[in-house]
């Protein structure tokens, strides 16, 4: 249940995007001109070049935190944690964690599975899915620039936490009666 | 200035990184260097044709319609369509933030933006269909989808406070 799915370089996500940007730039430099599509290309291509950098350094240390840390070592630190320390554990290491979803969720039930409870495996999730620092580097602040990206993080802070909290409530109620795990 | 900061914090986190994969000698860096390159070219034609579409369909996008959906003052409603818009977006990250970036490049307000990315991160169908379930029993998926379903509009209320 570990192993990836492999990965097509080019998937239907990736024809999405490609068809509605190409699409949408023949439209433009139809309908409007040359200049004005020179002009939006340019400015475009700009951002791109100058977030490249970025994007490198950011991949680069997603390989090699998935390199240097074992998974088991990660299961470890999150199942051991309880309590409000234990919540803020788990948060701390889904926002920093540089994985896809096909590390994130095995690592999730690998916590539950370790003894950690649905809050802080929510916690942990919730972290990586609104906190991450990885998808903040390399995918959002490319498209939205720093400055949205700090705000939607500041504003943003406190949701892992108090989804963790809330869950660590209500889960008596969800979990079915017979599962003594 | 600050982005100079960052890319440079950045760099030293990898030379120290990579510092200590090269110590053990046991091949960790030469690896992370072929994954890294893997990664990079799987990421780049995806954010190049994201990045740079994105003015065009921002060019393109029916500006009195995005404003009057999700302008500054499309209220809560707005900040509803903006959630709901993001857990039905498609796709990975490319999809979801070429999206709500030419929704701002049109008009659209930075509470309902910050809503639709929120909503995308909590609820898209896709990752929630796709790994979620594959992997997490069914009342966890429940009880996580519910304890973040108020979490959109916190977030927006809190950008609206602030600016």
């Amino acid at each position: 249940m570990t192993n990836p799915k492999p990965r097509r370089h080019f998937d239907w996500s990736f024809w999405v995007v490609a068809s509605l940007s190409v699409g949408c730039g023949l439209t433009v430099f139809l309908q409007e001109g040359a200049g004005v599509f020179f002009g939006i290309l340019e400015d475009d291509t700009l951002i791109f070049l100058s977030i490249t950098p970025k994007v490198i350094a950011g991949t680069l240390i997603g390989a090699l935190v998935r390199l240097l840390v074992a998974r088991e070592t990660i299961a470890h630190w999150l199942g051991s944690g309880s309590g409000f320390k234990g919540l803020l554990i788990a948060c701390l290491a889904g926002v920093l964690i540089p994985a896809g979803p096909f590390t994130v969720f095995p690592l999730a039930g690998a916590m539950m599975v370790a003894g950690a409870d649905a809050g802080a495996a929510i916690a942990f999730v919730t972290g990586w899915l609104v906190l991450g620092v990885n998808r903040a580097i390399v995918w959002e602040s490319p498209f939205f620039g720093l400055a949205f990206v700090g705000l939607r993080m500041l504003v943003s802070f406190w949701v892992p936490l108090a989804c963790g909290y809330a869950a660590r409530l209500l889960q008596e109620r969800f979990k079915p009666k017979d599962e003594t795990a | 200035m600050i982005i100079l900061i960052l890319t440079l914090t950045l760099y030293a986190i990898v030379g120290w990184l990579l510092l200590i994969a090269y110590r053990r000698r046991d091949g960790s860096a030469q690896k992370a260097l072929v994954m890294t390159s893997e990664e990079f070219l799987h990421l780049l034609p995806r954010l190049a044709f994201g990045v740079i579409g994105s003015g065009f369909i921002a060019r393109l996008m029916p500006q009195d319609l995005v404003i009057a959906w999700l302008g500054p003052q499309s209220g809560v409603e707005g900040l509803a369509i903006a959630s709901l818009a993001g857990a039905l977006t498609p796709g990975g990250p490319v999809v979801g933030f070429a999206l709500g970036s030419a929704a701002i490049k049109a008009g659209a307000g930075a509470p309902q933006v910050i809503a639709y990315v929120t909503g995308w991160s909590l609820f898209t169908l896709n990752r929630v269909l796709i790994w979620e379930i594959p992997f997490m029993p069914a009342w966890f998926v429940r009880l996580r989808v519910l304890v973040s379903l108020p979490i959109p509009f916190f977030v927006a209320w809190l950008v609206m406070l602030i600016s």
